[in-house]
């Protein structure tokens, strides 16, 4: 069913907490006010969150003729979305799962969904390195265009997990794109004084020593913060924020390399 | 709850059901004989053998939420450090049961350590006199080694450090969990089901976006009936260092933890706010209690550890 995917971008990080699902919804929003057709794939089984930030909880799956219809975020059809969010009955739902059954549930949402033609499908992972992650890899080994982008906090609790992310993306073979690194320092909006809560700088010492890009640095922004649940691109919101400026950059990256890949 | 082989063919009905191998699938099975014959059913004889080597063990609690990044490694070393301050007549242990990021040694400062293995098991790493810490991280060669390790292998690592690790008589043992609800926490109430879990502190953070994850956790606590001895909320205020204006860095649209508390009938141990220097004494290993005695951070802390004490020794009288 990837065949029509021109480009695959997995949203990792070893670690939980660090903004993967809201890096994953707002880059797909980008690329969507940028006018791209994009898919948007939620494997964190135990915990989806993308149907909460997109606004699309109250949605469902529907069994076209070809495999499952993705929902989609708009009338054009340029942000689909799957999640198993949109399988559980009650929003408070828990999915206690083992790994087969998860590995099952993955395969079937990598297999058996329509997205047609898009141009990106940023699938949005759980944090760790294992069943969710080795099934996706294992089903994307054949698909050309694919790349990783490590998602990490500055401080030295989160970037030690992102390193062994790191080693997972080496020895399985995907070329890591970059690291992002969000949270990175907090501007106290009534008097502007910057404070670096998760102290500062670790996402880029972090590219340095991988030899990986370094893509940017996210603030702790609590306006992007309240984003979440409305679905709506920072982008488009908050256009001169440090956010924008990153997730803007981001799109640059990823569309020139995939003009050099192709 | 599924307990399918790895390698188990397509529609396996899993070695604990009653068709386990008389259903169709089982034919050609290489294990169908095993299974026919009743003894995948048996319970697990790992089950009592943790019950014995826990059994110097008063009170065994979970430190559980849905989500990642809420703090449970951070909140897991402060109730560690908590306890063994609070009475040095007492000994804590801490096990990491998260496999594929653990960040209990580099939290509690004992990175790089050894953990020994002798006859009578694999002996903890000491922290200091009365709090000890078992952790995979201790077992790797390199911080860069990524634990690439589906469900069972997981499953199997928890079980040795449930019933190989010789932590001697200890009042509490703290097992700080990775974010979900899968094979670790299964695996976990699992084999500690005769040995007798005390209960489980669910961590989560004010915004949304966690709190849907943790009232997931919250369920999940309630069809497995492991008892919730109560909810802490971290990361609840930022308070400049500068003007000492409050900011709601993750803001507590839907009423934060407080209100899914009284929505799901939990209860609230307390609220941690937001201090960079907390993330710095994590990130170095130092013990925040002992740095900062007097900060908010500390006070809401001591004031949790009294309220877990009270629930652990009311329940066992």
């Amino acid at each position: 069913m990837l065949e029509s995917v021109k480009c695959v971008i997995l949203i990792l990080s070893g670690k939980g907490g660090v903004g993967k699902s809201t890096v994953s919804t707002q880059l797909a929003l980008t690329l969507k006010e940028k006018g791209f057709k994009v898919g948007l794939l939620d494997v964190d089984l135990c915990g989806p969150s993308v149907p909460y930030i997109l606004n699309l909880e109250t949605e469902n799956i529907h069994q076209g003729a070809e495999g499952w219809i993705p929902v989609y975020l708009d009338k054009d059809q340029k942000l689909g979305v799957m999640s198993i969010g949109f399988l559980l009955k009650n929003r408070n739902d828990a999915v206690v799962w083992r790994g087969p059954k998860k590995t099952a549930m993955i395969k079937q949402f990598l297999e058996d969904v329509c997205w047609q033609d898009l141009d990106f499908l940023v699938i949005d992972t759980p944090p760790g390195t294992s069943d969710e992650h080795i099934t996706v890899m294992e089903n994307l080994r054949q698909v050309p265009q694919c790349s990783a982008i490590l998602v990490t906090t500055p401080q030295e609790v989160a970037i030690e997990d992102v390193r062994k992310e790191i080693t997972f993306c080496r020895k399985t073979g995907i070329p890591i794109l970059g690291i992002i690194e969000n949270m990175s320092g907090f501007q106290c909006p009534t008097c502007n004084e910057c404070t670096n809560i998760f102290s500062s700088g670790g996402g880029k010492a972090l590219a340095d020593v991988a030899k990986v890009p370094f893509l940017g640095s996210l603030p702790l922004d609590p306006r992007v913060g309240k984003l979440a649940g409305q679905g709506v691109a920072a982008v488009k919101e908050l256009p001169d924020s440090n956010t924008s400026k990153v997730f803007n950059h981001l799109v640059t990256v990823l569309t020139e390399s995939t003009q050099n890949g192709s | 709850m599924s307990n399918v082989p790895d390698n188990a063919p397509q529609h396996c009905p899993g070695t604990q059901s009653e068709d386990a191998g008389k259903a169709s699938a089982c034919a050609g099975c290489p294990n169908q004989n095993i299974c026919s014959s009743g003894a995948a059913s048996e319970p697990d004889p790992a089950i009592e053998l943790i019950k014995n080597r826990l059994s110097n063990v008063k009170y065994k609690i979970l430190i559980l939420s849905g989500k990642g990044g809420v703090g449970k490694s951070t909140v897991t070393s402060l109730l560690g450090h908590g306890l063994a301050t609070r009475n040095p007549d007492i000994n804590v242990g801490v096990l990491d049961a998260d496999i594929c990021g653990p960040s209990q040694p580099r939290v509690l400062g004992v990175r790089g350590e050894q953990v020994h293995y002798s006859g009578s098991g694999w002996s903890p790493v000491y922290v200091k006199d009365n709090l000890s810490l078992m952790s995979i991280g201790f077992l790797l060669g390199s911080p860069d080694d990524a634990v690439i390790w589906r469900g069972p292998k997981k499953n199997g690592m928890i079980k040795q450090f449930l019933s190989e690790v010789d932590w001697g008589d200890l009042d509490y043992l703290l097992i700080d969990t990775p974010p979900g609800t899968s094979d670790e926490h299964l695996s976990a109430v699992q084999y500690l089901s005769a040995a007798k879990l005390t209960g489980a502190v669910v961590v989560t953070t004010p915004q949304e976006v966690a709190l849907l994850d943790v009232r997931k956790e919250l369920q999940f606590c309630e069809k497995l009936g492991v008892k919730v001895i109560g909810v802490v909320e971290n990361m609840s205020l930022f308070v400049c260092p500068n003007c000492n204006s409050r900011s709601e860095i993750f803001p507590a649209t839907t009423g934060g933890a407080q209100h899914m508390c009284a929505e799901m009938g939990a209860r609230l141990l307390g609220s941690l706010p937001l201090d960079p220097l907390l993330a710095r004494c994590c990130d170095s290993g130092r013990d925040y209690l002992e740095q900062l005695p007097h900060s908010p951070a500390s006070t809401a802390l001591r004031d949790i550890v009294d309220k877990i004490v009270a629930v652990c020794e009311s329940g066992s009288s």
